[in-house]
């Protein structure tokens, strides 16, 4: 299987071990992941205004990539480029006028775009084409008693329309787990925002997330969280800084790209882990359960 | 809190440019409350979402564009998947903002902020609250 990859901007630097795990998987999968030539960024959130449409030509443009490439689909790792790129994509599909508008102000552009391309998450692919059975069958060092909590945010399953998975209570990530043998823990601020990019400007609100949510899966057994957004991975695992300062008795806990989990079961070398860009080191507790 | 509601409130343009940009049918609402009950934001909020509905419908721009909840809401979208009505909430936030934004009036500045401030975040985050808080 051959699928097309757009990776954006953070997959290339502070998330780079969300890049390394999933391409390794990827590869121990058999599935054969090209990157888009000449990618743009996507503009990391979609522009919820009925009438702007000028910042939906910067995810259309790497549709065009797509096309270009021979290609009809396209995956991505990151969930804030992932909801952009699929939202854009629905918007001019369903808006013959607009995806027009568009295509004339890339005049420039060879061809144009037709609403064609499909975009999808490695979540779908892992789901709905490598399958979760034959997932399990590639284990060659099962995530015995590790306890992990599945953690979603917002941009992968909301809006309904663009969801991988139910609106309230997704599972997928926990069948990932159940996949690789770890234990998965349930708590109830899997999908509770993070508060996303209010991360600059206003650490403390994503301080007091970090700590109900954390705390949450704590409480539930949780000995490591699993996700799959880089923003949310920044203010889950670096902000328990100002987590920790503000709420004493707030105890770390380590987070993780599922993609890595996912690389240690399928008997990733440490190096190709990056575990040195986590921020709360993960490494006792994969050293704890024999997995590094 | 005193509020003063007025006709000539009610008929201000606001109203229908905050329809307008949002694409959603203010009137829809009735006060459920299920947007505030489920938004993870409020503890921040001065005006809470189901009250920001009933805000825009009776024209009291002054106290939404100065409200500081305009600029709490992430766009996580929990009030929109949870309306009974189909509105989106999040939407018509993002209305308000813009009205301001497109005059000028950015919310965050990022010369105000220290050089290891900007270098700890990832570019995502950087370049989403650029894009949803300045113009």
């Amino acid at each position: 299987m051959k699928i097309s990859y757009y990776p954006g901007c953070t997959l290339k630097n502070n998330a780079k071990n969300f890049e390394d795990s999933a391409l390794y998987s990827l590869k121990h999968l058999g599935v054969e992941v090209e990157e888009l030539p000449r990618w743009n960024c996507c503009g990391t959130v979609f522009s919820l205004a009925t009438d702007d449409l000028i910042h939906h030509v910067a995810p259309i443009r790497n549709l065009i990539r797509v096309k270009e490439s021979n290609s009809n689909r396209v995956m991505t790792l990151c969930a804030m480029c992932y909801n952009t790129l699929k939202r854009a994509n629905e918007r001019v599909k369903a808006d013959p006028e607009s995806l027009d508008k568009i295509n004339q102000f890339m005049y420039r552009e060879d061809i144009n775009y037709e609403g064609d391309v499909k975009v999808l998450h490695l979540l779908e692919l892992l789901r709905d084409e490598i399958k979760l059975e034959n997932l399990a069958k590639q284990v060659v060092k099962p995530l015995k008693n590790l306890k992990v909590a599945s953690y979603y945010g917002c941009l992968l399953i909301r809006p309904k329309e663009i969801g991988l998975d139910d609106i309230e209570n997704p599972t997928i990530l926990e069948n990932i787990m159940t996949s690789l043998d770890a234990d998965p823990v349930d708590f109830p601020y899997k999908t509770e925002c993070c508060a996303s990019y209010q991360t600059v400007d206003k650490p403390e609100i994503v301080a007091d997330r970090t700590y109900q949510i954390l705390t949450s899966a704590q409480e539930q057994g949780a000995e490591v969280v699993a996700l799959s957004c880089p923003l949310c991975a920044f203010n889950l695992d670096h902000r328990q800084k100002e987590t920790a300062k503000k709420y004493p008795e707030f105890k770390n806990i380590p987070i993780l790209y599922f993609t890595q989990l996912m690389a240690i079961a399928l008997g990733c070398p440490e190096e190709v882990l990056r575990l040195d860009l986590n921020f709360i080191d993960p490494k006792p507790i994969l050293k704890e359960k024999g997995l590094i | 809190m005193r509020i003063n509601i007025s006709r000539k409130k009610i008929r201000d343009s606001f109203v229908g440019k905050v329809e307008e940009i949002s694409g959603q049918n203010l009137l829809a609402c009735y006060q459920c409350g299920k947007c505030s009950a489920g938004c993870p934001a409020i503890s921040e909020m001065d005006i809470l979402p189901n009250q920001i509905i009933r805000y825009a419908q009776l024209g009291l721009k002054d106290e939404l564009l100065q409200s500081k909840s305009i600029w709490i809401c992430a766009s996580c979208f929990t009030c929109n998947a949870r309306c009974p009505k189909g509105i989106n909430i999040a939407e018509v936030i993002e209305a308000i903002r813009q009205i301001l934004l497109r005059k000028r009036e950015d919310h965050l500045k990022i010369e105000k902020l220290s050089d290891a401030e900007k270098s700890n975040v990832p570019p995502i985050a950087i370049i989403s609250s650029l894009r949803k808080f300045t113009s």
